[in-house]
């Protein structure tokens, strides 16, 4: 733990909590949306892994934007939610009209679409 | 009780939420409890975005994720009647599992040494220029400043997102619409 780095405090206050905590937050919750987007078989929860990592870039954003004293970075944050609604309407409807012809298909059973 | 000891409680509880929910999302063997690990993890980050002072976001977070996408999640599976447990331990190829922990462990390695070598870069506009409640003495201020940059810096980037959703709204009614059998109905497409 940084005992007052940045400001010169004393040792015995606690320094507030850096940006770079919240990277490292934003670091695991990308990892383990990689992790699961590698092993799930499911295409919805796939799809819940790439908001995981959706979400991760922007806590990475704001925490940037607190750090560099930007407001841009909350303004992209804004758009990233933007698409990511668009993409999930979109991959949604595709992954609708997969299942319905094939019920209980998995991102594997997508494999024989391979020419 | 020293306030920078609350932020700590808050910051270590919505991380927690946030890293239980995203295990949750990966381990679940039904989907419905993956989506409901997914509230979780986007209330924690919606926490975490009140504690940068991104109030805005914040409710936006709660609005358009928790209160749209994951709602949007359910009625698929829902609909589509997929909310049934999945047995998780077989698994077709074998070397999967283990070749993922290692990327896992490597891009977690590999982002975070580069996150605490970049500690100490050089900051140029330190804390100058986000409005916070304190600094201002407006409850506002984020939503101002955001307002402003959006409708000033951005604002033709904004007119472009309703461009993007127009298309994807358009596009998900080409992919999922039951079209008629040609020949049976030609003609009848209205």
């Amino acid at each position: 733990m940084a005992e007052g780095r940045l400001d010169g405090r004393g040792p015995d206050v606690i320094a507030a909590i850096e940006p770079t905590w919240y990277l490292l937050l934003a670091a695991l919750l990308f990892s383990i949306g990689a992790v699961g987007l590698v092993i799930r078989r499911n295409p919805l929860v796939m799809f819940m892994c790439i908001e995981l990592m959706l979400n991760a870039a922007n806590i990475t954003f704001v925490a940037l934007a607190t750090r560099l004293g930007d407001i841009n970075g909350q303004t992209a944050v804004f758009f990233v939610m933007v698409v990511a609604a668009a993409e999930v309407v979109v991959g949604l409807g595709i992954i609708v009209s997969i299942l319905r012809r094939r019920p209980g298909a998995t991102a594997d059973s997508l494999a024989e679409l391979k020419g | 009780m020293d306030p920078t000891f609350l932020e700590y409680v808050v910051f270590f509880v919505a991380g927690a939420m946030m890293i239980g929910g995203a295990i949750g999302v990966l381990a679940f063997s039904n989907p419905v409890h993956s989506a409901l690990g997914l509230v979780l993890t986007l209330f924690g980050v919606a926490v975490q975005f009140v504690a940068m002072e991104a109030h805005f976001l914040a409710a936006v977070q709660v609005i358009v994720y928790a209160g749209a996408i994951v709602v949007l999640f359910l009625f698929v599976i829902m609909l589509l009647g997929v909310d049934t447990a999945t047995d998780l331990s077989i698994e077709p190829i074998k070397v999967q599992r283990p070749l993922a922990a290692v990327m896992g462990v490597a891009l977690l390695a590999l982002l975070g040494a580069s996150i605490v070598q970049a500690r100490d870069a050089l900051v140029l506009n330190p804390g100058a220029g986000i409005a916070t409640v304190q600094s201002t003495g407006n409850h506002d201020a984020n939503i101002d400043q955001i307002a402003e940059n959006l409708y000033g810096d951005w604002v033709f980037a904004f007119e472009l997102t309703s461009v993007l959703l127009i298309v994807a709204v358009v596009g998900t009614v080409l992919l999922t619409r039951k079209w008629p059998k040609a020949g049976s109905t030609a003609g009848d497409r209205t």
